[in-house]
């Protein structure tokens, strides 16, 4: 039976890599889900900047957003880490802190919306992982990909465990198994796990440090022999691709490394075509892979 | 031989409440710190910079609040948790840091590229808000030119202005509505 999700889009998906939101609308259907649009949901707000900030004002944003789900009775579906981060951790604290709920209510009812804990926040790799498994989506798959992957999970999917379905944070596997079933290989990378370097407010205070973090990242990937990057969350995929463009205006290093969101790559292995999957927009060219493929 | 650095704290000079007070903000576990530096072996940013989280978390437990609050380094936190999940005392780091910085922003010690993005929040209701040139991507891949959220819809947006009015958030980041 078809599922219904409510599709949080965030920021950085709708209004910088649409072809990401694109590339989710067009596999839903092969993949039994449906996409019901979150209509005048805001920024998550974003965990690293706005909970640094205030945190009254950050639990009582995503609770307005966590309302406009409950109200169309549906599931959150989120393609962002920091999305995943803000919504997640925020149902987690209102569904368990009465004194902090009835505060968020109190916001609340000034734009007459009430918080009440009764739906789950996804994240689309732990959804696919756990809901449809590898085994159904390597049969899924009509287009092998025959590429060597660096797999970049991104800290906020994972990370804190207290938090998170998944509670591996050193050494997950899940993610590097989603790409083997799709013919593909991930293959092993230095500092595999090492934050992107946009998190926490970081690009924006001291682009300098978040840059040289991805520089450190991108470079044992480029060792490592890598055809792409592919990263479940729209926030890496900005930093890792977009990133790649200053590195080089910074520093005069161009890595040359494409860079897709893993509903992009699973789209190519169901065998959609790159149009339909939006993988033509990004700063580094990705022709490369499609060629391979 | 280089001389040891003789550096004086004076006693007065120093708030004893301070670690009690980031407790009270967020960073509860603070005073569980042995500094076995299980945070700063970890910290990507602290590869690169001066920043070291086991010093920031000691400092904060001596009292030099006014110090500890204005200091850049407490933004260079990219929030990647590894020092919580690692800290063998359960300190939670990563929120002492968050809380340390909601204090930062309270005592007026917020940066201005900061204060922009809690701007765009209020503005749009997205920290990054649509422009042109996506505008056209949209277009051009068949889907909206707007993303239905408080883009196409002002009511939602009225919605979020509201919200941050009654937490005060536009005072406390000196926020002017036009």
């Amino acid at each position: 039976m078809t599922k219904p999700y409510a599709f949080f889009l965030g920021c950085m998906i709708p209004n910088r890599y649409p072809g990401i939101e694109l590339a989710m609308r067009n596999i839903a259907p092969t993949l039994d889900i449906e996409l019901r649009d979150m209509e005048g949901a805001s920024c998550c707000p974003a965990p690293g900047v706005f909970k640094s900030f205030d945190k009254s004002t950050w639990l009582a944003l995503a609770a307005r957003n966590l309302c406009i789900a409950e109200s169309m009775g549906c599931d959150i579906l989120t393609l962002c880490n920091g999305c995943y981060g803000t919504l997640k951790e925020a149902n987690e604290i209102l569904k368990t802190d009465s004194e902090q709920r009835d505060k968020v209510n109190t916001i609340l009812s000034e734009v007459k919306k009430e918080y009440h804990g009764s739906i789950q926040v996804r994240h689309v790799a732990e959804m696919l992982y756990r809901d449809i498994g590898t085994d159904k989506l390597s049969n899924m798959i009509k287009k092998p990909l025959p590429l060597n992957v660096a797999v970049h999970y991104g800290c906020h999917l994972l990370r804190p465990t207290k938090y998170r379905e998944i509670k591996s944070s050193e050494r997950p596997r899940f993610l590097d198994e989603m790409v083997d079933a799709l013919g593909a290989k991930s293959i092993p990378y230095r500092d595999k796990m090492l934050c992107c370097g946009a998190g926490g407010g970081v690009r924006t205070a001291a682009l300098d440090v978040s840059l040289d973090m991805a520089r450190e990242k991108l470079q044992n990937i480029k060792d490592a022999g890598a055809d792409l990057i592919v990263t479940p969350c729209g926030f890496c995929v900005f930093q890792l691709d977009r990133g790649q463009i200053e590195i080089k205006d910074k520093w005069g290093v161009f890595f040359n490394i494409p860079v897709l969101h893993y509903v992009q790559f699973l789209g190519l292995a169901l065998g959609l075509s790159p149009e339909k999957l939006g993988v033509y927009n990004n700063a580094v060219p990705t022709d490369s892979i499609i060629k391979k493929i | 031989m280089t001389e040891p650095q003789k550096k004086v704290v004076k006693l007065e000079t120093l708030d004893p409440g301070f670690s009690e007070a980031i407790s009270k903000a967020g960073g509860e576990k603070i005073n569980l710190c042995i500094q076995c530096g299980t945070c700063t072996a970890s910290c990507p940013s602290g590869r690169r910079t001066a920043f070291r989280t086991r010093q920031l978390i000691r400092r904060a437990v001596l009292g030099l609040k006014e110090p500890v609050l204005s200091d850049k380094d407490l933004w260079l936190c990219t929030t990647c948790y590894t020092c919580l999940e690692r800290c063998p005392r359960g300190v939670d780091p990563t929120d002492v840091i968050l809380a340390m910085r909601t204090m930062a922003v309270q005592s007026g010690h917020m940066l201005d590229r900061h204060k922009l993005v809690a701007s765009l929040v209020m503005k749009s209701g997205h920290a990054v808000p649509i422009d042109d040139t996506n505008r056209k991507t949209r277009t051009s891949l068949g889907l909206s030119e707007l993303p239905p959220t408080t883009h196409t819809h002002s009511d939602a947006l009225a919605e979020v202005q509201a919200v941050v009015k009654k937490t005060a958030f536009d005072k406390l980041v000196g926020y002017e509505w036009k």
